[in-house]
């Protein structure tokens, strides 16, 4: 019955999951940034789910709202600063993003790991070359 | 009925989530997923967080929408199998 009030605490964390699984088990770096995303705003999502009251409204002084039956709004002007944050973070992954497709032509993580490991191998030997 | 419209708004997110996931077309994943930022908005509308709704509105159907897809067009589209 507790439960059934709190679902939003339950699909803000089913959310998260999903995003987690994707971020861990898809080898596709795209896909793993749409994850990254879920679970960015799962997270929004149970923080403003913390501040929800029954039956409020929303917190602003306009007309004649009730500020006792108004939401709290600390945990929304926190968020509104996180999503921006996350849409920076975005912006910069998906730039290296492209900046790896251009070096190695894959954006698959294995892919990628093993394309660097010869490139390694061969700077090494040139460097004792050199030397 | 202010329960039941919430919960609606809360499937069709875990729906749009799993399926953004679970699409080989990266572009079609990407539309997904700005489909689910949009819900998103709605959702914090409900929350009476008409500040949030605006923005997620603004930047999250629409900003990081077209940064990925760009993104998508500068790389490859189909995701690589093995």
């Amino acid at each position: 019955m507790r439960l059934l009030h709190n679902y939003h605490y339950a699909a803000a964390m089913a959310l998260f999951c999903i995003g987690l699984y994707t971020v861990i088990v898809r080898r596709n770096i795209i896909k793993k940034l749409i994850g990254l995303n879920i679970m960015e705003t799962s997270v929004f999502f149970f923080y403003i789910s913390l501040g929800y009251l029954d039956g409020g409204v929303a917190p602003i002084h306009a007309g004649s709202a009730d500020p006792a039956r108004m939401v709290n709004p600390i945990p929304q002007a926190l968020i509104l600063t996180g999503i921006v944050v996350a849409l920076s973070v975005t912006a910069l992954a998906l730039s290296m993003v492209i900046l790896l497709y251009r070096q190695y032509g894959t954006l698959d993580v294995d892919r990628l790991m093993r394309e660097e490991e010869p490139a390694a191998e061969g700077a090494a030997g040139e460097g004792e070359g050199g030397a | 009925m202010e329960t039941a419209l919430n919960l609606t708004f809360i499937v069709l997110l875990v729906a749009t989530a799993l399926m953004a996931v679970w699409a080989r077309d990266l572009l079609a994943a990407v539309i997904i997923f700005s489909v689910y930022s949009l819900i998103m908005a709605l959702m914090w509308q409900r929350l009476q967080a008409p500040d949030l709704a605006l923005t997620e509105a603004a930047v999250g159907a629409g900003v990081t929408t077209v940064l990925f897809v760009v993104t998508v067009f500068k790389t490859r589209r189909r995701e690589e199998e093995e």
